[in-house]
């Protein structure tokens, strides 16, 4: 971020000094975003505003019926659904749970292996695994583990010394969620390690050397060059790993549809399942138009307070 | 220094456009129909080897039949095979024939994807009522074959508990079944007794599993009075002492609640006894060296298992219905349908079939329990296009009965649930 | 939190050796068992890949499960390769990603150097819609899209004669295109353009360079790491792409390796061959992912920075 020759180049807006330089012509900016702007206007607002207009009909998947306008009336269905409310709490639970557990794990992985050798990159590669393997081979997998005669269970008796027993980890409501935590933060950690370690390479070397040569710790060192360098990293994971907790679903789908008893329903989850199995496709859109609106409601409470609060 | 990045784009982008002209120079990816003459066929048979093979054979058959049609063979994995339909029917994209699972008929015929069928008479009536997808008196598919479920178990192991062995004449009663399972419970020789398999995340399992014993139990999941209500079916009497039995298999340590992910890998390696599972575990199970398929319990009301399997439509679409229809009769050959049953453990869907298939098919044979079992116990799914909405409804409740949720209210949320969708389709036409 | 090399990414000159000291040992010890615990779904995968279906279940119990012991052999394989098309949907998944991340590296890097780099009116706005098309997961309006696509036109030509045909389903364009602009990509160039600064454009304007000059010159080359995020990120989405192939891919010739793993799930399911399959798909990401983090991470010129 900062450097030699700007220790503060300002995230929005250039210092005053030179903004009528900056200032260009919109067409020229706008010229930039526009291949971007299209395909996104084609292929994400359109649908999206389609799946929105979707969620005021009782349009189903497939029907002989014309679809018809219904208003609210999804909407009210959804409120007073009680499966709705669960999935919200237990959507809630896991992002409050795996973001900032997920981002730290993820910082301390790039720390450890930031930098250049054969050794670390042949760790970062390991790191890595989880992301790239098929999510149906590594539920299999899971599943085993936390099978009652499973691995996690043995282990457990091992290091205890057959104090504790364990349990069938995925068919018990309180502990399904917090295995499904345990397994998707192992998988999605290696994943944001590489977006840390992309921040780590923007921080100049010559500021650690200057450090080291005053005698600075490696706590030192981390306090006030590495994080105060990982400001714009810090606001990408933090809003990236939090739009993808509050979308769970994947793991949910092939580890345990939902179940014990719900204890595992998230709001994505409750929307395909209405709008797949179920074919409630009006009734699937007014979720994921609720989901929308709560999801965006956060990302910019999150934009609001990690915006450059220290810069001005 | 840095200047390689640019160039090591450039380089990637020249890579991807070779491949991409290499991919398309060799794939001729025509857009579905191809000329005029062509038949497009769709088969879940993707990764099925043996049953793939025997549909190409047919359609090799069928084009050198005659020289007026060629039908031309798309092959999707079974997992996702009703995913791609639908997709397809709601772009318009459906190809001339296509095979689908039983139950889906209904809903698929009322929303005006298929065809009827228009195929000879005497050809029909030879197939078992089972394989045949009629929905308000119209007859829309017609199957090869179908598949049934049974008991298969550890025959050792129920000789050491000095239990009956059932057949069809003379299943096991309630009682008897549930002593069977304590006897071998108490020999400690087995994780489970009987493994219900409820490791399956999918949806028709649950419904093509377990929805038998609630029958046999009595109830079911919609009033098939009229397809108008699930009230007193789904949750009277007899589903309630269902969703007990069901819930008690886990309480009595006869079942895993959760099965693992292949609950016949752990039958075949001894850790369960018995496993409710399907004909189509036939193959392995006569490489274990005790194993026994066997009818399910009678709870009451005769013992049953689900009936319907994959079945052949027309879509609806289609510009060359009469050729679509001449290729269907053409399969019914008792030849093509003996050589299903002979290659993929499946139950002939004619008599005639099951006689020239031989490999235990035959009178007397091995595999001949299958075909008395279906033709004795065999119950359709409901025949109703709202069966989506009905299927997904009853899988959730059965996981929540099985997890230890309150049964009662599981069963009325769920008919609640049914009844409402059903007064939001109005009855589904029915 | 510790590092052994504070000077991460320093591309002075060697320094002299330094001793091996209790505390790197410890460090690498420490990395090495983390590796451990993050590579065991590939190494259950590999050693399942050699073993029958049966004996998969019966060592999955124990540890056994990670160790090639039993009865082992190729047969697997043999089957995968029978079953499936692998090579074919190797290259169909090689292609489809490859191109999604060429386009996507440019395309997204346009969008965030106007956004970052330039003033305009309606750029906050711009920002704003982009930042918004990432909370809402694609499965939700996955069908909205299948019925529009279906109905998007297309330039084809037949000899000389251009012709517009309707309908994308079943080409390789519906696998690529939907995913070129991507509001991830486009923030995480945002943000590591931020880090540049912006005195070199500045310069480059005094000295009277385009913008597309000082994007292509200056911004980019300097966005090692960037790039480098961007194409893992834009990459690993395309290749493990399921949904939307199985919706809009009808030719078995076009199909994505994803869809490969659904072809081992008859009813009986065939564990091992699903494995080595699964291998064969794996492995190729691995390689591609140490081969190209080797070109780009620690290549950074920081010196560049320094005016």
């Amino acid at each position: 971020m900062s450097t030699t020759l700007a220790p503060q180049a300002a995230a929005a807006g250039a210092p005053s000094g030179t903004r009528s330089k900056a200032k260009t012509r919109s067409w020229v900016g706008f010229t930039f975003t526009a291949p971007a702007l299209f395909l996104l206007v084609v292929f994400f607002f359109i649908p999206v505003g389609l799946c929105f207009t979707l969620a005021f009909t009782n349009a189903r998947l497939i029907s002989p019926e014309p679809t018809q306008f219904t208003g609210l009336d999804n909407f009210q269905r959804l409120f007073e659904d009680p499966l709705f409310w669960k999935s919200l709490r237990n959507t809630a639970f896991f992002a409050i749970v795996v973001v900032p557990v997920q981002s730290a794990l993820a910082l301390l992985l790039a720390i450890l292996v930031n930098g250049q050798g054969r050794a670390k990159n042949f760790f970062r590669t390991l790191y890595f695994v989880p992301v790239v393997t098929s999510i149906v081979v590594v539920s299999i997998l899971w599943r085993f583990m936390y099978a009652p005669q499973g691995l996690v269970n043995n282990l457990l008796q091992m290091v205890t010394f057959n104090l504790v027993d364990g349990t069938d980890w995925l068919n018990n409501t309180s502990t399904a969620m917090p295995a499904i935590i345990v397994m998707s933060i192992w998988q999605a950690v290696g994943f944001h390690m590489v977006i840390w370690l992309s921040g780590l390479q923007t921080i100049p070397s010559d500021q650690y050397e200057a450090a080291a040569l005053d005698g600075a710790s490696e706590w030192d060192k981390f306090r006030f060059i590495t994080w105060p360098g990982l400001k714009e990293t810090r606001t990408f994971i933090l809003v990236t790993i939090t739009i993808a907790a509050l979308g769970l679903f994947a793991q949910i789908q092939v580890m345990t549809s939902g179940g014990p008893l719900d204890s595992t329903s998230t709001v994505v989850y409750q929307a395909v399942r209405t709008g797949y199995s179920q074919q409630q496709t009006g009734y699937a859109s007014a979720i994921s138009l609720v989901f929308f609106a709560l999801v965006l409601s956060i990302s910019l409470l999150q934009r609001f307070l990690t915006r450059d609060k220290d810069v001005r | 220094m840095g200047q390689h990045l640019p160039r090591s784009i450039v380089k990637a982008v020249a890579v991807a456009g070779a491949t991409a002209m290499i991919a398309t120079g060799c794939a001729k990816a025509g857009t579905g129909g191809g000329d005029a003459n062509t038949l497009t066929l769709w088969t879940h048979n993707g990764g099925n080897k043996a049953e793939l093979a025997i549909v190409k054979q047919i359609v090799k058959d069928y084009n050198g039949s005659q020289d007026q049609y060629t039908v031309d063979v798309k092959a999707f994995p079974q997992e996702s095979y009703n995913s791609a339909v639908t997709a397809a029917a709601t772009s318009k994209k459906l190809p001339c024939i296509l095979d689908t699972d039983a139950p889906n008929v209904a809903s698929w015929a009322r929303s005006g994807f298929l065809a009827p069928l228009d195929l000879p008479q005497e050809v029909v009536d030879k197939n078992l009522d089972s394989t045949k997808g009629i929905y308000q008196e119209k007859l829309y598919s017609i199957g090869y074959y179908d598949a049934a479920l049974a008991v298969f178990a550890h025959k050792d192991a129920l000789e050491k508990a000095g239990v009956r062995i059932p057949t069809v004449e003379e299943p096991w009663t309630a009682a008897e079944f549930e002593s069977a399972l304590d006897k071998i419970k108490k020999s400690g020789d087995y994780d489970h007794a009987f493994d219900l398999g409820t490791g399956d995340s999918g949806t028709e399992w649950w419904t093509y599993g377990y929805s038998p014993f609630l029958q046999s139990f009595g109830g079911d999941l919609i009033d098939r009075d009229g397809y108008k209500t699930a009230d007193g079916v789904l949750n009277g009497d007899a589903a309630k002492k269902w969703a007990a039995w069901f819930r008690g298999m886990v309480t009595k340590g006869y079942a895993p609640a959760k099965s693992s992910v292949d609950a016949f890998a752990d039958f075949q390696n001894g850790k369960s006894a018995m496993v409710w599972t399907g004909i189509w575990n036939a193959g392995p199970l006569g490489e274990v060296k005790d194993g026994v398929a066997l009818p399910p319990p009678d709870f009451g009301n005769g013992p049953k298992i689900g009936g319907g399997s994959w079945q052949w439509a027309v879509s609806s679409s289609c510009a060359k219905k009469d050729a679509a229809m001449d290729y269907l009769a053409f399969s019914l050959d008792p030849k093509y349908l003996a050589e299903f049953a002979d290659k993929q453990s499946v139950v002939p869907a004619t008599e005639e079939a099951a006689a020239i298939a031989g490999n235990g098919w035959e009178e007397g044979g091995s595999k001949r329990f299958f075909l008395d079992e279906s033709a004795a116990f065999a119950e359709l799914r409901p025949i109703t296009p709202g069966y989506p909405y009905l299927t997904s409804t009853f899988a959730k409740a059965a996981q929540d009965i099985i997890a230890g949720g309150d049964a009662d209210k599981i069963l009325d949320k769920a008919v609640t649930d049914i009844d409402a969708d059903l007064k939001a389709n109005d009855n589904y036409g029915n | 939190m510790t590092t052994t090399t504070a000077a991460a990414g320093s591309r002075r000159a060697p320094k002299p050796a330094r001793k091996i000291t209790g505390r790197m040992i410890g460090m690498n010890v420490g990395r090495l068992l983390l590796g451990m615990f993050f590579a065991f779904p590939i190494v259950f995968m590999l050693v399942s890949s050699l073993k029958p279906d049966e004996q998969i279940f019966s060592d999955m119990s124990s540890l056994k499960a990670f160790l090639p012991v039993g009865d082992l052999s190729l047969e697997n394989y043999r089957t995968t390769l029978d079953t499936v098309p692998a090579f074919r949907f190797l290259l169909n998944s090689i292609m489809v990603s490859v191109v999604t991340v060429a386009l996507g590296l440019f395309i997204n890097s346009l969008a965030a150097f106007g956004l970052s780099r330039l003033q305009w009116k309606g750029r906050g706005l711009v920002l704003s819609l982009v930042l918004a098309t990432l909370v809402v997961p694609f499965e939700t309006f996955a069908l909205p899209l299948l019925w529009w696509v279906n109905h998007l036109p297309w330039l084809t030509h037949q000899g000389f004669t251009i012709l517009w045909t309707e309908g994308w389903i079943d080409t390789y364009r519906v696998q690529i295109l939907p995913f070129v602009a991507n509001a991830f990509s486009i923030y995480l160039f945002y943000s590591y353009f931020q880090s540049i600064p912006k005195e070199l454009d500045e310069a480059a304007r005094v000295d009277g360079a385009s913008w597309f000059r000082i994007y292509r010159s200056i911004v980019m080359p300097l966005s090692g790491p960037a790039i480098a995020s961007v194409s893992i990120l834009t990459f690993l989405p395309a290749w493990n792409s399921f949904l939307w192939p199985l919706m809009v891919v009808q030719t078995e010739e076009l199909r994505p390796v994803m869809l490969g793993v659904s072809y081992f799930f008859q009813l009986n399911v065939a564990w091992g061959p699903m494995m080595a399959y699964s291998s064969m798909i794996t492995i190729p990401v691995l390689a591609l992912f140490l081969a190209f983090q080797r070109s780009f991470i620690g290549s950074i010129a920081s010196s560049g920075v320094k005016g």
